[in-house]
């Protein structure tokens, strides 16, 4: 479902993306690893059609990022780092906005928003205004967002940065829900949640593929947890 | 279209769900009135609108760059513009939904000074003709106002800035046409440079219509001018989206 081919990006003499290749297909939870700045909001802001590429490229769903970037963001829900959103608008008014633009409407449309505001949580906050929210609602907000055409791949960026470990639980419940049928990108440097829903993960730092594994693999191979074996790998591989 | 109409739609909404709308109202109206009947309305002992089209220029040199600032310096400040453009909307349709739901919003500030028509009519017999070409040729201008500040919205993230920057642009193709500044420029510039200033000004075009000449050279002009800085703004946000 996602094929990368050797994107690369910088920004002025800042390479944040060299050169990452990587598949990933229907089932897969893949955790982007990495320390801060390592490159990884920049490959999936790529993927998502945000930024383009200075070379390479990627199909999404059959779709090329380059070519046809608007059937690619049609197929995949995106969850920025921040969760961007219209912060004067209620939760209600920007789902349907969110419909709107997707061409969500009428009995789908109802049917879109029946099954995703109680599966988010979202149900008594649905008539306030965004900026009012806690970050939390915020975050399950963004996953509504991402979530209401049920698109067949799905990209988070921290999607659990900032909640309570209540809230940390439930997003990764409904991760692993979601996973059966889906493929997922999720980016964190939160090594347990790497362990609670990736199927795979992907170690990157200073925008290179530093190991593509299994987390259980990792840990067989290092024999120590994961916190370990991503400080040695970040810490010899990168230097 | 779809996204079009959605960008619009929304647009359009949150002028009125924040107060900007109300404030932007308020202070239109009072102004576009209190320029007109300071500048001798009565006194002139005619039942036409021309005092009150003569000062419009004026206020939307600072009025129209007001409500554009907003338009691209804040969704790139808060960080909405990358929700915006991963959801399936090209460029060229937020641009314009954004652009046609400003224009409606100063169209609607335009049709509630009605009470002006109201006025004349009850005070006499204006020739109606000419007060649909004037309100017609403020909307054309109120657009290329509203194209400018939108590119100048998308080039810088501070709405201060962008504000700025379209006031002055503004004022500039504004007060080049003025007979004061033109009578300056033809002391030291050749004629046909000052004649091609002339015709590059808003001024110029924004009377031509208002005396009810409705002329091909005039509504070009504005086309070209909100086409032409549309188009900018599309390659500016493309460029900056994600500074």
């Amino acid at each position: 479902m996602i094929e990368v081919k050797e994107i690369r990006r910088s920004f002025g003499p800042v390479v944040a993306v060299d050169g990452i290749s990587f598949n990933a297909g229907k089932g897969d939870v893949l955790g982007l690893l990495g320390p801060n700045g390592a490159g990884k909001s920049t490959a999936m802001r790529i993927l998502a059609c945000f930024l383009r590429p200075d070379s390479g490229t990627a199909t999404i769903c059959g779709y090329d990022i380059l070519r046809s970037p608007i059937d690619v963001r049609r197929s995949l829900g995106y969850v920025g780092e921040n969760v961007p959103a219209y912060n004067e608008m209620t939760v209600g008014a920007f789902l349907n906005f969110i419909c709107d633009v997707r061409e969500i409407s009428g009995k789908d449309r109802k049917r879109a928003l029946d099954r995703i505001v109680p599966m988010c949580s979202i149900d008594s906050v649905y008539h306030q205004t965004i900026e009012t929210l806690s970050k939390g609602y915020k975050r399950r907000v963004g996953l509504a967002q991402a979530l209401i055409h049920d698109p067949q791949v799905l990209i988070l960026d921290e999607p659990t940065d900032g909640l309570d470990p209540n809230q940390k639980y439930e997003v990764r419940q409904l991760i692993n829900k979601m996973s059966k049928d889906k493929c997922i990108i999720v980016s964190t440097h939160i090594l347990e949640e790497v362990e609670a829903v990736c199927s795979r993960t992907i170690i990157i730092a200073r925008g290179r593929i530093l190991v593509d594994s299994t987390p259980e693999a990792l840990k067989e191979k290092y024999r120590c947890s994961l916190d370990e074996v991503f400080r040695k790998i970040t810490k010899t591989k990168a230097a | 279209m779809n996204s079009f109409l959605a960008v619009f739609k929304r647009e359009l909404k949150s002028y009125f769900t924040t107060p900007l709308a109300y404030v932007f109202l308020v202070i239109f109206l009072f102004f576009s009135g209190y320029l007109t009947f300071k500048d001798g309305f009565f006194e002139m002992r005619q039942a036409d609108m021309r005092v009150f089209f003569m000062n419009l220029p004026l206020l939307f040199v600072f009025m129209v760059p007001s409500a554009a600032m907003r338009l691209w310096a804040e969704e790139r400040k808060v960080g909405s513009i990358e929700l915006l453009f991963t959801l399936p909307i090209t460029i060229m349709q937020a641009v314009l939904g954004k652009f046609f739901a400003a224009w409606l919003f100063l169209t609607i500030a335009l049709a509630l000074t009605f009470p002006m028509v109201i006025t004349v009519c009850y005070l006499g017999n204006p020739d109606i003709g000419l007060i649909i070409t004037g309100y017609l040729g403020s909307l054309l201008m109120a657009g290329g106002f509203l194209a400018i500040g939108c590119f100048f919205s998308a080039v810088s993230k501070n709405q201060v800035i962008s504000f700025v920057l379209s006031v002055v642009a503004c004022a500039v193709l504004v007060f080049a046409g003025m007979p004061t500044t033109m009578s300056y420029l033809s002391m030291f510039l050749p004629t046909g440079l000052v004649s091609a200033m002339e015709s590059m000004s808003f001024q110029t075009h924004f009377e031509s219509i208002q005396r009810g000449v409705l002329e091909f050279k005039d509504l070009s002009y504005f086309v070209l001018l909100i086409i032409g800085w549309i188009a900018a703004c599309c390659i500016v946000l493309e460029e900056r989206k994600a500074g």
